[in-house]
């Protein structure tokens, strides 16, 4: 019953323009053609409510811990569970940190990565190795945590960190005693995990620009490398651009291999080398045991990562749709 | 520099870069072939038939299996599916087939939303929704949250696979007088079904993996889970707490056990793939 409700509200809305009159509504509804519209139309607005449940479930589960600390939540440095006294931002920089840190080493690889795919390599190496890559974004983050556990972290210990510190040691991003779990480790495996991403939507949008602009700069004579870094990089730069909030959205909101390796501690180190915690790991070790305060802090400690990915991915969606703009029209 | 030397210096920045962007690209292939080469390796040799049929041992002891974890998974990805992928198809219906105007638009908007919403963020939210209610951490809730996950990509591949059907055959239906529904469910979504169906595979593998929102929701239980009311084990949570943990033996099941859940991932991955370039349409809209 309530499936012909809804249908005939609906038809109601849109009697001006659909086919008027009674009858014919009565013939759709008949035959069914309302019934199935009405089905699917609740399926659509089924998405819509839980997308909004998120949202308020997020608000008003934390409202006691916004109340208690304010705006000073996200500026506060104490984590104190027993003292029920809690500050994100040891959190937030820790994500902030990582992610950034895994942008700096992916997009250049991945860029080049996407550079080689889309406009040098043969097609059918193009292919196996798109495969390849598109099958590494397929792998769960735990298992990057395992290998993270077992095989980089040893390796970070015995041989790439004395090497960073005897180059870098001098400056304190480096500095401090180096235990292998820390923001470095976490930014390391983010990097492997975001690189498929970028890899796959910038050679998607390089291959969507137009053939035109390659045949026209290789005509002046330019080479390849040329043709390709001076005029067809620049032409899908916005959708490039994309790609990588896209991939630091997934950076900021990844959680199981952060929590292996990043060491755990709620406190800023200025080292890189140092033991950190994020807002997605705190969430996953505290939040199966809290209760009260502690819980609202960390259903608080969601609702900012909810936020920062949905700025960074609202940000990213413009960019790569302005650049399909670009090329309907180019 | 004379005309001859430059165009020298030029050739050579070109063959420097182009061996640099495929140095690049193989480099990130070769990292999944070491991530699968060392799970072989390591995974394969820890795995045992204990593994898939018993209980784990207390915290120390050497020997158990993930039975119940493999048990859990199962019937943790059948709710997700039971929840996720209706809605998610018949969105994707709306939006191919009758979507229009504003709701339409809206409807698409938060799509893309929920699919940038990070996993912990839902486990946050299935929590708060049914493990509050009902008290007790359960296999419904981690159902719930990996179902809503599945909720977009299966929107979009829905709606991918529906708009790839030539119009001709929607006119072709239309014109021998049959109403709309049929012409959906006779004619346009059995031509657009392999694409759908490995749409939902994918998704499947996806969630498959996820870990961070089910420690928030089914938690993990050192026995045989019945029904969908109690907390359970997970092969995920379980590999994540394995390795976690100071034991030896549990090292090795972890390893066993993300072997047995890589191999599974990535065997749906390539199945489904090869089963999409075999099917998708040529000359479609």
């Amino acid at each position: 019953m309530t499936a012909a409700n809804t249908a005939s509200a609906i038809s109601a809305a849109r009697a001006p323009t659909a086919k008027t009159g009674a009858r014919a509504f009565a013939r759709r509804f008949f035959n069914g053609d309302e019934i199935a519209r009405a089905i699917v139309t609740i399926a659509a607005a089924v998405i819509l409510l839980v997308t909004l449940l998120i949202v308020f479930q997020l608000w008003t589960k934390s409202d006691a811990a916004r109340e208690r600390f304010g705006w000073g939540f996200l500026t506060s440095t104490t984590w104190d569970p027993s003292g029920e006294v809690f500050g994100a931002l040891p959190f937030i920089y820790g994500t902030v940190v990582t992610s950034a840190l895994a942008l700096l080493l992916a997009v250049p690889i991945g860029l080049g990565a996407a550079i080689f795919l889309s406009e040098l390599a043969p097609p059918r190496m193009s292919n196996a190795l798109t495969f390849l890559i598109e099958l590494l974004a397929a792998v769960p983050s735990v298992i990057y945590g395992l290998l993270g556990i077992y095989v980089m972290v040893p390796l970070l210990r015995s041989s790439v960190a004395p090497v960073m510190k005897s180059l870098f040691g001098w400056t304190p991003l480096f500095s401090g005693p180096f235990y292998g779990y820390s923001y470095f480790a976490a930014g390391l495996v983010l990097a492997v995990m975001i690189l498929p991403f970028i890899v796959s939507v910038s050679r998607q949008i390089l291959l969507a620009v137009p053939p035109e602009q390659r045949e026209g700069a290789l005509a002046l004579g330019a080479t390849q490398w040329e043709t390709t870094w001076r005029v067809v990089v620049p032409f899908a730069k916005r959708g490039i651009v994309g790609s990588v909030f896209l991939a630091l959205a997934r950076a900021l909101g990844e959680t199981m291999a952060v929590t292996m390796v990043v060491g755990n501690t709620p406190k800023i180190a200025a080292s890189l080398l140092g033991s950190g915690y994020s807002i997605a790991s705190v969430v996953a070790n505290e939040f199966p045991e809290s209760a009260g305060l502690h819980q609202q802090a960390l259903i608080e400690l969601g609702l900012v990562l909810f936020a920062l990915t949905i700025i960074v991915n609202g940000l990213a969606r413009l960019l790569v749709a302005s650049t399909s703009k670009m090329e309907a029209r180019a | 520099m004379t005309e001859a030397a430059r165009l020298r210096y030029r050739r050579g920045i070109n063959s420097v870069m182009l061996t640099a962007t495929g140095v690049c690209a193989v480099a990130i292939a070769s990292v999944l072939l070491f991530i699968l080469g060392y799970l072989v390796i390591k995974g394969a040799r820890s795995l045992d038939l204990a593994l898939f049929t018993k209980l784990p041992l207390p915290a120390g002891e050497i020997g158990g299996g993930l039975g119940n974890a493999i048990v859990g998974s199962a019937k943790i990805l059948g709710l997700a599916t039971l929840f996720g992928v209706p809605v998610g198809f018949l969105g994707g219906v709306y939006l191919a087939e009758y979507g229009n105007r504003g709701f339409a638009f809206a409807v698409r908007y938060t799509t893309d939303l929920l699919n940038g919403v990070p996993s912990i963020v839902i486990g946050i939210v299935a929590y708060t929704v049914i493990v509050m209610n009902m008290k007790t951490f359960s296999t419904l809730a981690g159902g719930v949250a990996l179902g809503i996950m599945m909720i977009p990509i299966a929107v979009r591949s829905t709606e991918e696979f529906l708009r790839a059907v030539p119009d001709g055959l929607r006119e072709g239906a239309l014109a021998l007088g049959t109403p709309k529904w049929r012409m959906l469910a006779t004619v346009v979504i059995p031509a657009a079904k392999d694409g759908i169906i490995t749409g939902i595979m994918l998704n499947l593998a996806r969630v498959a993996g996820e870990t961070a929102p089910l420690v928030l929701t089914v938690f993990g239980s050192p026995y045989w889970s019945p029904g969908i009311s109690q907390p359970t084990a997970s092969l995920p949570v379980s590999i994540y707490r394995y390795a976690t943990s100071p034991y030896d033996d549990w090292h090795r099941q972890a390893w066993a056990a993300g072997f047995v859940l890589l191999m599974l991932i990535l065997m749906t991955n390539i199945v489904a793939r090869l089963i999409v370039a075999r099917a998708r349409p040529r000359g479609g809209r």
